[in-house]
């Protein structure tokens, strides 16, 4: 009778010596995870501390306040406030369809050869640089909007009073054509994320009931990716929000509140970005109060999108895109 | 026996008649109407094709003509001088992307792997402030590295201009690196578990090098929202004209080089903004279709 050899021991070599124990690979991953739920609220902490003496100097008030003069001490932000909010709503006004639209025909229209080559290039214009836009609205668009666009707008449109004064090229309406294209690519890449998920079976029911092509989209694939579509364009919405450089370069910059589509406006990232350099004292504390007030919209803004996407399962195209 | 045409009416068989009438005399306008719609999907997709193609196709021809050497070698100079460049401009961007990036990727990479790792109610929070950060309008996160480091570090610097572009690029990595370690099989895990691994080795051996496909797309798309980024930086590094590569001094960058060359009325300028544009945009468009790319390679390359 033999005896049993020992068994064998747990292998020594050098990637066991080296290889941390649970406990403490765990504890690092957490510590660090920690570190950035801490970053994140150093984040709000700091930016609510130096907003702050604008509040307590100015009340609450002045952000509904409708002028702008530093040198008087008002401090007004709602010709701003307005800004952002008319700029992003000409924006989403000229892209919800036009996303839909070519979401639909990218998903299911386009022959399946050119499919991918066209979403790709679609999800690449995703990544060109805002500042790249900005350059191309102030420098080509802007003259264009101001020779033709504009002057055959006016003449159209201009009995109901949106187009009055003179044509500037720069102002909203140019700010909002901007915005529009630049949140394109990311609206059009999550619709079609979303859409393309809808289950074949219900689309195939569809076709063999004898709808046409249009009743299967439009009452099955649309309604069938409503909350993925609704949370990629409030996903957009965020964006144009917060869009700072392109929108201060073709916007005008103009501290008041806006009467016409082709008046110069400014918007709370722009008037930031703007005033930043030169303000000290309570104008600086007010620009921070502004950008307080945009985090407040945007993070709303994200949190209803994010849930919207979350919802539906389309989430890896959110999370890819980064936006 | 009777046959099949005498017998009685069945009522299921009538109301499909009807139906099938219905969607007969109708199919004429259904088919028109889906005709019309499906036309304007394909007109709204050239309506979007066309300003895309038109931004890139201008930053190209207008870009092209202002690269030659000096472009490339020389720093700016005032209006009127010969041989400017954006040299200073490119120092600026690489090296407060190169630091940016070696600090967010790590931290990054690590959260993602903790939340991959984890389920609980922390883990969720923490997984939707990523997510709202990414949201986050980067004027504000300009403001942050102001107060944070700015004012509290010896003015503007790049090291401040790093910090606000890291922390734009750290939930676009934590969140790229949790998906792309999610999607790594439980059982490849358990295996190495099994085997006597310590999470740490099955990290380092297993999840990582299964998901880094996923990791490099993450991580080089991050790296390109963050060349793109101008408002936080001309809240951080406010612009430098001089070459300077010392991070703890104010720097140019290729946006706010762009941002502040566009509003100026000398054709020259303009010129070098539309040539650092085409580069910045040459530069993000290369880093994402080369993410794809080593993705799609390292997927192949695994079969």
């Amino acid at each position: 009778m033999t005896t049993i050899e020992a068994l064998p021991s747990a292998p020594s070599g050098r990637g066991r010596r080296r290889a941390l124990p649970d406990k403490w690979y765990r504890g690092i991953l957490g510590v660090v995870a920690l570190l950035f739920g801490a970053l994140a609220v150093w984040f709000l902490v700091a930016v609510i501390i130096q907003a702050k003496p604008a509040f307590s100097t100015l009340g609450f008030s002045w952000i509904v306040g409708k002028v702008w003069n530093p040198t008087h001490n008002q401090y007004g932000l709602l010709p701003f406030i307005l800004g952002t909010i008319e700029s992003t709503a000409i924006a989403v006004v000229l892209a919800v369809p036009i996303g839909l639209g070519t979401a639909i025909a990218l998903a299911f229209l386009v022959p399946s050869k050119v499919r991918p080559a066209l979403s790709t290039t679609v999800e690449l214009l995703a990544a060109v640089p805002s500042v790249v836009y900005g350059l191309w609205g102030l420098i080509v668009l802007a003259p264009l909007f101001r020779e033709h666009v504009e002057p055959f707008l006016t003449s159209v449109f201009g009995w109901t009073g949106l187009f009055n004064g003179p044509d500037r090229g720069v102002g909203l309406l140019l700010a909002g054509v901007i915005l529009a294209i630049m949140i394109l690519p990311t609206m059009v890449a999550i619709s079609r994320d979303v859409l393309i998920v809808v289950p074949t079976e219900q689309v195939e029911g569809a076709m063999a009931l004898g709808a046409t092509r249009w009743q299967v989209l439009r009452k099955v694939v649309v309604p069938g990716g409503r909350t993925g579509i609704l949370g990629a364009f409030t996903l957009a919405t965020g964006r144009a929000l917060g869009e700072t450089v392109a929108v201060a370069m073709v916007i005008g910059n103009a501290p008041f509140i806006a009467h016409s589509l082709k008046a110069p406006a400014a918007t709370l990232p722009s008037l930031i970005v703007n005033n930043f350099g030169e303000s000290t004292g309570t104008e600086l504390s007010a620009l921070f109060g502004a950008g307080l007030v945009l985090l407040v919209i945007g993070i709303v803004v994200n949190s209803a999108a994010r849930w919207l996407v979350w919802s539906t399962g389309a989430d890896a195209a959110g999370a890819e895109l980064g936006r | 026996m009777t046959s099949l045409l005498e017998a009685p009416a069945d009522p299921a068989v009538e109301r499909r008649r009807a139906v099938q009438a219905a969607a007969a005399s109708s199919l004429g306008r259904r088919k028109f109407a889906s005709m019309v719609a499906l036309g304007i999907c394909w007109l709204f997709l050239l309506i979007a094709v066309v300003p895309l193609v038109a931004v890139i196709g201008y930053v190209i021809a207008k870009g092209l003509p202002a690269w030659n050497a000096d472009f490339f070698t020389n720093s700016t100079v005032p209006e009127g001088y010969p041989g400017g460049g954006v040299w200073n401009a490119i120092v600026g961007t690489v090296v407060i992307t190169v630091i940016a990036t070696a600090v967010a990727v790590p931290v990054g990479l690590s959260c993602g792997l903790f939340l991959a790792e984890s389920d609980g109610r922390a883990a969720a929070v923490l997984r939707f402030t990523a997510d709202v950060m990414t949201g986050i309008p980067s004027i504000i996160v300009g403001i942050f590295g102001y107060i944070a480091i700015v004012r509290n570090f010896g003015g503007y610097s790049g090291f401040a201009g790093a910090f606000a572009i890291g922390f734009i690029m750290l939930p676009v990595i934590v969140r790229a690196g949790e998906t792309a370690f999610r999607g790594v099989p439980r059982s490849l895990n358990e295996a190495a578990l099994a085997l006597g691994a310590r999470r740490s080795t099955v990290a380092r051996r297993v999840v990582v090098p299964t998901a880094l496909p996923g990791v490099i797309t993450g991580v080089l798309l991050a790296v390109a929202r963050g060349l793109g980024e101008t408002a936080p930086l001309l809240l951080t590094i406010f612009g430098n004209q001089y070459l300077q590569w010392n991070p703890s001094k104010s720097m140019e960058a290729l946006p706010i080089l762009i941002y502040n060359y566009s509003s100026q009325p000398y054709a020259d300028l303009v010129q070098v903004a539309w040539g650092a544009a085409l580069l910045l945009m040459v530069v993000v468009l290369v880093l994402s279709i080369g993410s794809r790319l080593v993705a799609a390679y390292l997927r192949k390359e695994r079969r």
